[in-house]
């Protein structure tokens, strides 16, 4: 073997073992950021945490059970905005339109899913509190539901147009109208994929600060109905992290951790789904 | 036996003969008219932004015109609002993320299409999406409370001792600025680079590779001067993909950049960007011209990162359709 030969192939395995370690790097990423999170959140997530409000300044303790009632109320008002839309508008653009239709429709999508998430905070702002003239709840939820319908648009039609052909034909061959093909044979036979679609889209906007800043603000209180301004969890750990008081350091890493964590297990579970989906259509 | 002539409902390609009436009896036409409604509202929607921008920012835009662009001044108390600090600090700190998470995220992603076996790819394919799922508030605080004081005692102060001379590096190490927001965004764009880029290289047909081993190259080789060539536009594509969403990034730099509109040739320095200027004084804006200079700022935002989407887009079908062509002639 000569030399040259030698050289060639020492750089072949040298190179190949970067790209191994550039991965390692990339995957441990993950662990860091988890690690990191148990190591300073772990102990603060106790059962105040999840029943009190937050304490006042100066004082410790408290917890963010306001923010994540905020969470969960902005999130279901986001759902009820982004996934109809999302959904239905998915229909029409697998199973209904035309090609040029079926065109603006996804380029507006994929525009409106390439919008930085603050140019959809301003958007927000100048729909849903200008001519309220307050902050509110149903402002932070109609941002984040508008960020949810590009996503769960495109890949709703993606997994529609994968349900085979044969399976429409043989509905409309036994004299269903369309609208009931889709709606008996269509949609449950691709609803694996729809609902992780949906997950997806919520994880998604779980975790949107940006948006949130100014629509539903921030509140260190309860707020009743949809008209006030509400807190939430990511906003509560921005403004606690950037806050001098050691006590509040503290509840954001309690915060952290307990976003992460539920957004990891709605990917998993959604990401479970479809595998367990694609496992029965092979077998 | 009586020939019939019941009208058989024509399935498919054929749906389109059925009678108008017949078709509203069953409820299609119902149907159609309601989910083209809301496949309709996307597209409103989505000009209704645009329109919004346009319009919530035109006393700005008057007052100021293209000098808004070059204008280096931003001093609210005297309604003088100028964006260049913002465009440096957005176009710096993604410059030196791309740096980083270029190199990087093109590595792993040879490795994952390239070498390693199937299995291994798609589980570590998992974590990297779980990794691009992790929210920019997450990054954020590790940026606050980790990279932060990483940077200021250890990076920073060795950064200055070994390359000091160059203009790049002067100056107090305070931890937040340019450099730490950089490295920030670097970490969260690294996930899209390899996702995109995998699909990218997986896409490339096999006979090209096997071609380049034929002919006696090493694996790396190969890898390096065809396979990886072939994908050039649609990894180039997955950059600029990446590099949109650096611009857009608005939680994690605003809580690591220090907020202080500054143009300095040193990384180390404290500055702003586009979004994160936007993030934290929109609320505050008092005053009509200093909240629509805020919109404006978020129009230029929104164009940069539309016409990268855009070109991005379409590098990356013309090389898998590339791909994909060449595979199933």
């Amino acid at each position: 073997m000569n030399a040259r030969l030698r050289w060639r192939k020492f750089v072949s395995a040298f190179m190949l073992s970067m790209t191994g370690i550039c991965a390692l790097v990339a995957v441990s990423a993950l662990f860091f950021i988890l690690g990191y999170l148990v190591f300073h959140g772990g102990a603060s997530v106790s059962w105040n945490f999840f029943t009190r409000l937050p304490a006042p300044v100066g004082e410790t303790g408290g917890g963010m059970a306001n923010a994540i009632v905020g969470s969960a109320k902005l999130l279901f008002l986001a759902t009820l905005i982004g996934v109809p839309v999302g959904f239905f508008g998915a229909i029409y653009l697998a199973e209904f339109s035309g090609t040029a239709t079926a065109f603006v429709v996804r380029y507006a999508a994929d525009l409106l899913n390439g919008v930085p998430s603050i140019v959809i905070g301003i958007f927000a702002y100048t729909l849903a509190v200008l001519p309220f003239k307050h902050f509110s709840t149903f402002a932070g939820g109609f941002a984040l539901g508008l960020m949810m319908i590009p996503i769960t648009l495109r890949s709703t039609e993606e997994f529609l147009r994968s349900v085979p052909v044969s399976l429409r034909e043989g509905a409309m061959a036994l004299g269903a109208s369309k609208w009931k093909t889709i709606a008996t044979v269509i949609v449950p036979s691709a609803y694996r994929g729809i609902l992780t679609t949906v997950l997806l889209a919520f994880a998604r906007v779980a975790g949107e600060t940006a948006p949130l800043l100014f629509t539903a603000l921030g509140n260190r209180f309860w707020s009743p109905g949809w008209r006030q301004p509400t807190a939430s969890l990511p906003v509560a750990i921005y403004n606690y992290a950037i806050s001098p008081y050691e006590d509040w350091h503290r509840q954001a890493w309690a915060a952290g951790l307990v976003l992460l964590g539920l957004i990891l297990i709605v990917n998993i579970v959604a990401r479970g789904i479809l595998a367990r989906g694609i496992a029965v259509s092979r077998s | 036996m009586a020939t019939t002539s019941t009208t058989v409902p024509s399935a498919g390609p054929l749906a389109g003969s059925r009678s108008l009436l017949s078709r509203l009896r069953d409820g299609d036409e119902i149907a159609r008219l309601i989910t083209f409604l809301f496949a309709a509202s996307v597209v409103l929607i989505t000009v209704m932004l645009v329109y919004e921008l346009w319009q919530g920012s035109a006393l700005a835009r008057h007052r100021f015109g293209l000098s808004f662009l070059r204008n280096s001044v931003w001093d609210p108390v005297f309604d003088q609002f100028g964006a260049l600090p913002f465009i440096y600090g957005t176009v710096v700190t993604s410059a030196v993320a791309l740096l980083i998470a270029v190199p990087l995220g093109i590595g792993a992603a040879i490795f994952l299409a390239e070498l390693a076996p199937l299995r291994l790819s798609d589980t570590l394919e998992f974590f990297i999406d779980l990794l691009a799922a992790v929210p920019s508030v997450i990054y954020g605080l590790l940026g606050i409370f980790i990279i932060v004081p990483l940077m200021r005692q250890v990076v920073q102060p060795q950064l200055k001792r070994f390359l000091g001379f160059l203009l790049l590096f002067r100056g107090p190490a305070f931890g937040l600025g340019f450099l730490t927001a950089g490295v920030v965004l670097a970490i969260m764009i690294i996930p899209y680079i390899i996702s995109v880029s995998r699909e990218i290289l997986l896409s490339v047909p096999r006979d090209q590779r096997e071609a380049a081993l034929a002919l006696g190259s090493t694996r790396w080789e190969s890898t390096w001067k065809v396979v990886v060539p072939f994908a050039r536009t649609g990894i180039i594509g997955s950059i600029f993909l990446a590099l949109a969403r650096a611009l857009g990034e608005t939680m994690a730099v605003t809580m690591v950049i220090g907020n202080t509109p500054i143009i300095s040739s040193s990384l180390l320095s404290p500055g702003d960007s586009i979004a994160s200027v936007i993030a934290s004084q929109f609320k505050e804006a008092t005053g009509e011209l200093y909240t629509q200079s805020l919109i404006l700022l978020g129009l230029v935002l929104f164009l940069l990162t539309f016409i990268l989407n855009g070109l991005a887009r379409v590098m990356i079908v013309v090389t898998s359709q590339r791909g994909s062509g060449m595979a199933h002639p």
